[in-house]
């Protein structure tokens, strides 16, 4: 309409992701803390990951890192105009975020065949173990599937014109975040937790 | 690239249709008239909840015979059971806290007047705030809900302590489902409460008209913008507090519930767990909450004083801001103060009791703020003004209490007592509402199109203010005689002789209710019968009212918008508006 721009303006979009980003933040610190509370609290926590589980999560940190790489090089296309290299290197970013998710849920299958729960642990540790594990990742992994979906959507609006570049470096904002989200989640919950 | 997505917001038309135009409408206007609403309806709804609690401390064998058609198992007979007093209290609690004081100042009026006091014609995400809304609505039907399921609604207060909120039906009625409820319904509210506030910070940074820089914006807008940042923070935390305590009531889970805790003769499947947890996690949100009541309370009295007492406020709109900013910051280094009596640690009591104090500072420095700023003043006394005094006097006496119990000594004493409920009434219950009925009365010229009622609106004031001294400064005596908070009546020995105050007490919060109905007259009446309202009634400063009454779709009916001055251009008489390019006459 009339309204001239603002020229205080800077890209919306941008800001609230940050913002967004702020928020959910505290989000898994709250949950962090909660493990962290339940694990000093514990007379006897446990350590029961073989080095077959951490070599798993190697490999899923190794498949999100790329993915953020991947999201970065989407990214510069879509500022250089390439739409056509930007919607390949969207492609792989979703993918290497769908291998995350299958790897993730392996290793999910197998805790769980093992006899894992929420509330039961059967190597005789604190039953919190599979509380806060289940919890912690199951939460990163939500954030990683909605990541998914979202970028599907970016790049089918961004294909048929109607999202620009900005739409596309927005979600690479989230798809970072998340990436870092596990810098935190892997450490804490694999590593701390090999036998 | 489209040239700026900082005016996107204001690309979509005016609707069309009832539905488009009133229900599911974008327009941040409606929006902010559909939150005052829903809050108004959830304090008359609170408000009963009281009476009912009142008439049961005052009378304890009274039976209520509405009651007992309303719930035949939570008050046979209309005689309430101990359990149904504590799901009135809580759902009281709830009710007033999220409904009521964090939706009405915050999303009710801030979703009205930010973006036309900034000078922009909608909100940011105008769809994600439609949402904001609806989300909220459906939290609010959550917790209405839970006095229709059939052991009515939970029992743990508004701080839904665990174990007592964790372990299901054989904590008592209410502790099923009632309680599964209230924990959707606060999540739910959490997610709303985060977009709106993520919303709110956005459109302030982002779409500020020209020349209105961070020093000209209207103090109402900074504690709305300070407001959104603490909300931002807390509700991240009570989010993922809700999910786990639903985790440890529908997934077996023992995140709150510690190990060998026998309810009822029966041992608790549970282990490891620490009520102690929870209690960290609620109060890191709990107290950021109380500001988060409270702030834009201090933005609306800091942004109706200048009006009244035509000048600005002692130290211009820095020493304010800073204050409400200090008083921000500090909200989330204090939260400890709540469980000094919960079996932490000692040592983290005096940790948590020293920014306890130093937050009173802040807070101090504000009053005084108010205070000075009506030395010498050429004071006008219409309804807007008087709630806004009576904010600032609820807000000092409350302040008071607070000394007594930001001290772990005497809050051993205090803590379990009405003392409590008296002080946080005062500063945090009371003192919102006074504001917000301030607002209410200021800007229901520009959201309505009509003028209220000032006669009425003085009865209605010197009515509450009085009996809301009565009720709750009474409370802070009784506290200090010794009545118990949450029992469901006084008939212990010790607590007989109380029972004439506790009598005092009711009957004036049932005539300080009764008083209220005056207001909802004065507001439905006003509505449709009360005078045409010019475009700016109080001769005040700010955009909102540089546009009609009530505003054009756009906000400015596509008139460009240039701010040359701040918001506080009184001089006496003479005031100059934030759009005029006149010389300043106060010379901020």
């Amino acid at each position: 309409m009339l309204m001239e721009s603002s020229p205080y303006g800077i890209e919306k979009k941008k800001l609230g992701m940050w913002v967004f980003i702020i928020s959910d933040a505290c989000t898994f610190a709250a949950f962090l803390f909660a493990y962290g509370y339940m694990r000093v609290g514990a007379p006897v926590w446990g350590t029961p990951f073989e080095f077959s589980s951490i070599l798993n999560g190697m490999l899923m940190t190794a498949v999100l890192l790329s993915s953020s790489l991947t999201m970065l090089a989407a990214v510069r296309a879509a500022q250089a105009g390439t739409k056509a290299s930007a919607n390949k290197w969207l492609g792989v970013t979703m993918l290497l975020g769908a291998i995350f998710a299958a790897l993730h849920l392996r290793e999910w299958f197998k805790l769980i065949g093992e006899g894992w729960r929420l509330f039961y642990n059967p190597t005789g540790g604190a039953a919190q173990f599979g509380a806060t594990f289940f919890s912690v990742t199951g939460l990163h992994l939500t954030h990683v599937v909605t990541g998914v979906i979202a970028l599907g959507f970016i790049a089918r609006g961004y294909n048929q014109g109607r999202y620009d570049e900005s739409h596309v470096e927005t979600a690479g904002l989230y798809w970072h975040f998340v990436d870092l989200v596990w810098m935190f989640v892997f450490p804490l919950m694999y590593l701390m937790n090999a036998q | 690239m489209e040239p700026m997505s900082a005016h996107a917001a204001t690309h979509h038309a005016p609707p069309q249709g009832f539905i488009r135009k009133y229900v599911f409408s974008v327009d941040h206007k409606i929006i902010g008239i559909q939150y005052t609403t829903l809050s108004l309806v959830a304090a008359f709804i609170g408000m009963a909840l009281s009476w009912a609690m009142r008439i049961h401390l005052g009378w304890p064998d009274a039976h209520i015979p509405l009651l007992s058609m309303f719930s035949p198992n939570g008050a046979p007979g209309g005689l309430m059971t101990p359990e149904y007093y504590l799901s009135l209290m809580t759902m009281h609690g709830t009710i007033m806290a999220f409904f009521v004081l964090t939706a009405a100042p915050m999303a009710g009026f801030g979703n009205f007047m930010l973006p036309i006091q900034v000078g922009a014609a909608d909100m940011a995400f105008p769809r994600l705030n439609m949402a904001s809304f609806w989300v909220t609505f459906v939290g609010f039907v959550l917790a209405c809900a839970t006095f229709f399921i059939p052991d009515g609604p939970p029992l743990s207060g508004w701080t839904a302590y665990a174990p007592l909120s964790a372990v299901g039906t054989v904590a008592g009625p209410g502790q099923g489902w009632g309680q599964n409820f209230w924990g959707l319904s606060i999540a739910v509210f959490c997610v709303a409460s985060l977009l709106g506030a993520l919303n709110f910070i956005v459109t302030t940074l982002d779409l500020r008209t020209k020349g209105m820089t961070l020093s000209r914006l209207p103090l109402s807008t900074w504690a709305w913008f300070i407001n959104a940042w603490v909300s931002l923070l807390a509700f991240a935390v009570l989010l993922p507090t809700c999910l786990l305590l639903v985790l440890d009531r529908l997934g077996g889970t023992s995140f709150f519930i510690p190990a060998g805790l026998v309810i009822n003769d029966q041992l608790q499947p549970h282990s490891g767990g620490s009520p102690l947890l929870f209690q960290h996690l609620f109060w890191f949100f709990g107290h950021p909450e109380v500001y988060i009541i409270i702030l834009p309370a201090f933005g609306i009295v800091s942004h109706i004083l200048p009006t009244f007492i035509r000048k600005p406020l002692v130290g211009g709109w820095k020493a304010i801001t800073y204050a409400m900013i200090a008083v921000g910051t500090l909200s989330f280094v204090v939260w400890g103060h709540h469980m000094f009596v919960s079996g932490m640690s000692p040592f983290m009591a005096m940790v948590f009791s020293v920014p306890t104090l130093f937050i009173t500072i802040p807070s101090v420095i504000a009053v005084l703020i108010w205070t000075f700023s009506l030395y010498r003043a050429n004071m006008r006394f219409d309804t807007p003004m008087l709630f806004s005094l009576g904010f600032i006097s609820l807000f000092i006496s409350g302040g008071i209490g607070g000394f007594f119990l930001a001290q772990p000594s005497t809050d051993s004493y205090l803590h379990a007592t009405s003392f409590v409920v008296g002080h946080f009434h005062f500063t945090m219950g009371l003192s919102a509402i006074f504001a917000a009925f301030a607002g209410f009365y200021y800007w229901f010229p520009k959201m309505w199109g009509r003028m209220m009622n000032e006669t009425l609106g003085k009865v209605h004031f010197w009515l509450s203010f009085v009996l809301v001294y009565c009720v709750f400064m009474t409370m802070h005596l009784t506290g200090f005689a010794g009545a118990v908070r949450r029992y469901s009546a006084f008939v212990d020995d010790f607590m007989v002789p109380l029972i004439p105050t506790q009598r005092f007490i009711s009957v004036a919060a049932l005539l300080l209710g009764a008083a209220q109905f005056i207001f909802l007259f004065n507001a439905i009446w006003s509505r449709f019968q009360g005078p045409k309202a010019p475009d700016n009634p109080w001769g005040a400063t700010t955009l909102e009212w540089d546009t009609t009454s009530p505003p054009p779709f756009d906000n400015f009916g596509g008139r460009q918008i240039t701010v040359y001055h701040g918001p506080m251009e009184y001089d006496g008489e003479a005031s100059v508006m934030q759009t005029s390019p006149e010389v300043s006459v106060a010379g901020t």
